[in-house]
Formats: C-alpha cells, structure tokens, sequence
C-alpha cells in the first residue's frame, strides 16, 4: 500500500515537471531588437551663412549658391 | 532650403579625372584618399560611359544609421557630414556606403585604419567656419564663402552638376531637352552648329553633313 502510494506520488512529480516543461515555452518573452534611431553625439556647427561674408544674412547666401548653380546651364550662360 | 546634390551626366562625362584632382587640391587630401572617382563602365569599348562618384548625401543615409558612436549628422541643406573627433574607424560606414564614399587613411606601416573621411559637398565640419582647424580635418568651407564644391565648378564639360536638388534637375532636364537623347546627342551639327539656308543654327539629328565634315560615328558607339 505505501509503495503504491510512492509510487503514485513520483508520477505525479514526473507529470507536474512534464507539465512544467511543455509550458515553459509559452511563457518565452519576444526577443525581436527594437532599433532606436541614433542621435548625432558630436560638437554643434553652425550654418554655412552665418559667419563673413554672410553674417547671418541667409538670403544673401541663397542668391550667391543659386546664381552659381544656374552658371552650371551654358544653355543660359552662353544663349545665342 | 535646398537639398544639396550631386548630378553626373554620364553623356558628357568625359573620364579626364579634373574633379578628382579638384577636389583632392581643395582640400589637400592625403595620399591613399579620393573622396572623388570616376567610374568607367565598358572602358575601351565604343560606347563605354564614364561617371564620377563621391558621397551622395542620401536623404536617408545608410552610413548614419549604421555609425556605433552617431558621429554623423546632416545640416540644414541636406549635406551629410560628419564628426572627427568622435569617430572611432571601425569602417561600418564604409560596409553600408553602396557608394564606397567613406575612405580610410591608413596612419600606420600595419594598415591600420584612422578616423574616416569622406565628401562633404565642400561644407566643412563642426569646427568654426573657415578655421585652420576645420581646414585640416575635413577640408576647405567653400559653401560658407557662397561657392559650389570645386569638383563640380572645375569639371571641364559640366558633367558633374553640384547644388540644390530641385535646380540641378531642372538645368539636366533643359539640357536633354536641348540636345536630344541617344544618337542625337553627338555629331557634327551639335559640336559646330552648322549654319541652313535659312540662317539659323542646325537642329541636331537634322542635318546635311557638312564641307569636309567627317563622316559620322558608326550607331554602335551610341546607345539608344
């Protein structure tokens, strides 16, 4: 009778560890990276306007890039 | 603003390498460096088409996502440029680039890699502008005196156009529009403009050939 009752009591400890290592794997949590878009960790620069000859003065700067692009159309430049 | 950008048309490019030296001259670049190349596709055959490649300062750079110390940024114009001082060399930059814009000094008789360098569309750094300092690191601030980057001002056939995006689309456009496309491109009345009976300068593609013209390349060394 008490080796039944031993032998009941190790197969039910064997079933709960089964039990308990069948489960186990419900409970895995996702392991997917999530990316964090960086953060520029170096020194601040200034804009390419703000210091002589510009001072600042962005218009000035924009005239001065946009007049040197549109000498890159020789179709413009050299029209005949 | 503008959205700075580099455009090389590969119809005129004409492989005489002067952006490369350009630019290697304007910023005193080191030997074993070329933040400029030009690139020959079927080089030595006719119809062989030639591009120059630097940094194309993506919209969505591949190079700053990748950088393990963030030492890239991209100022108000769109231009990607970034830090010396933090950059550590491990060449994630350069694994990422499909431009192999990211270049490498070596700084020792074991190849050892130093600090990363690359185009920087002539903008500098974060140093002070126009300083000794930003001069040596990252090369001369030519966008801060109102200049376009020299690679582009120096080519010889305006090839490599430089500047706002949206500008230099345009100036490419009216340049197709103009010369046409394939075989059009070349011959004799878009090099001289032959003059018609009427007086006015010849379309191209639509010509009489010429006195002592001679004769025209065989179709196989245009593309369609």
């Amino acid at each position: 009778m008490t080796s039944m009752t031993s032998l009941r009591t190790v197969c039910l400890a064997i079933a709960a560890i089964a039990v308990s290592l069948a489960l186990s794997g419900c409970g895995e949590r996702p392991q997917v990276i999530n990316y964090k878009q960086g953060h520029y960790q170096g020194k601040p620069d200034t804009p390419a306007y703000s210091n002589p000859p510009f001072n600042g003065n962005r218009q000035q700067w924009e005239h001065e890039i946009d007049s040197r692009n549109q000498a890159q159309n020789e179709y413009v430049r050299l029209r005949d | 603003m503008a959205r700075m950008k580099f455009l090389c048309d590969a119809e005129r490019c004409i492989e005489c390498n002067s952006c490369v030296t350009a630019c290697k001259q304007e910023h005193d670049i080191p030997w074993g460096v070329n933040r400029r190349r030009v690139v020959t596709l079927n080089d030595g055959v006719p119809g062989e088409r030639s591009i120059s490649v630097a940094c194309m300062h993506c919209s969505d750079a591949p190079c700053m996502a990748v950088c393990p110390v963030d030492c890239f940024y991209k100022n108000e114009d769109g231009v990607v440029l970034h830090d010396k001082d933090l950059c550590i060399g491990c060449g994630y930059c350069f694994y990422a680039c499909p431009f192999g814009a990211p270049q490498f000094p070596q700084t020792g008789a074991f190849g050892v890699r130093g600090k990363m360098d690359k185009c920087t569309f002539c903008a500098g750094g974060p140093e002070p502008d126009r300083s000794q300092a930003e001069f040596a690191k990252y090369g001369r601030n030519r966008l801060a005196e109102g200049k376009l980057p020299a690679c582009a001002e120096m080519c010889s056939t305006k090839a490599l156009l430089a500047g706002d995006g949206e500008v230099i689309a345009n100036i490419y456009r009216d340049r197709v529009t103009h010369r046409g496309k394939g075989g059009e491109v070349w011959g004799w009345a878009t090099a001289y403009k032959v003059p018609t009976a009427t007086g006015g300068g010849a379309q191209p593609g639509n010509v009489p050939p010429a006195p002592n013209a001679p004769p025209p390349p065989p179709s196989g060394g245009t593309k369609s």
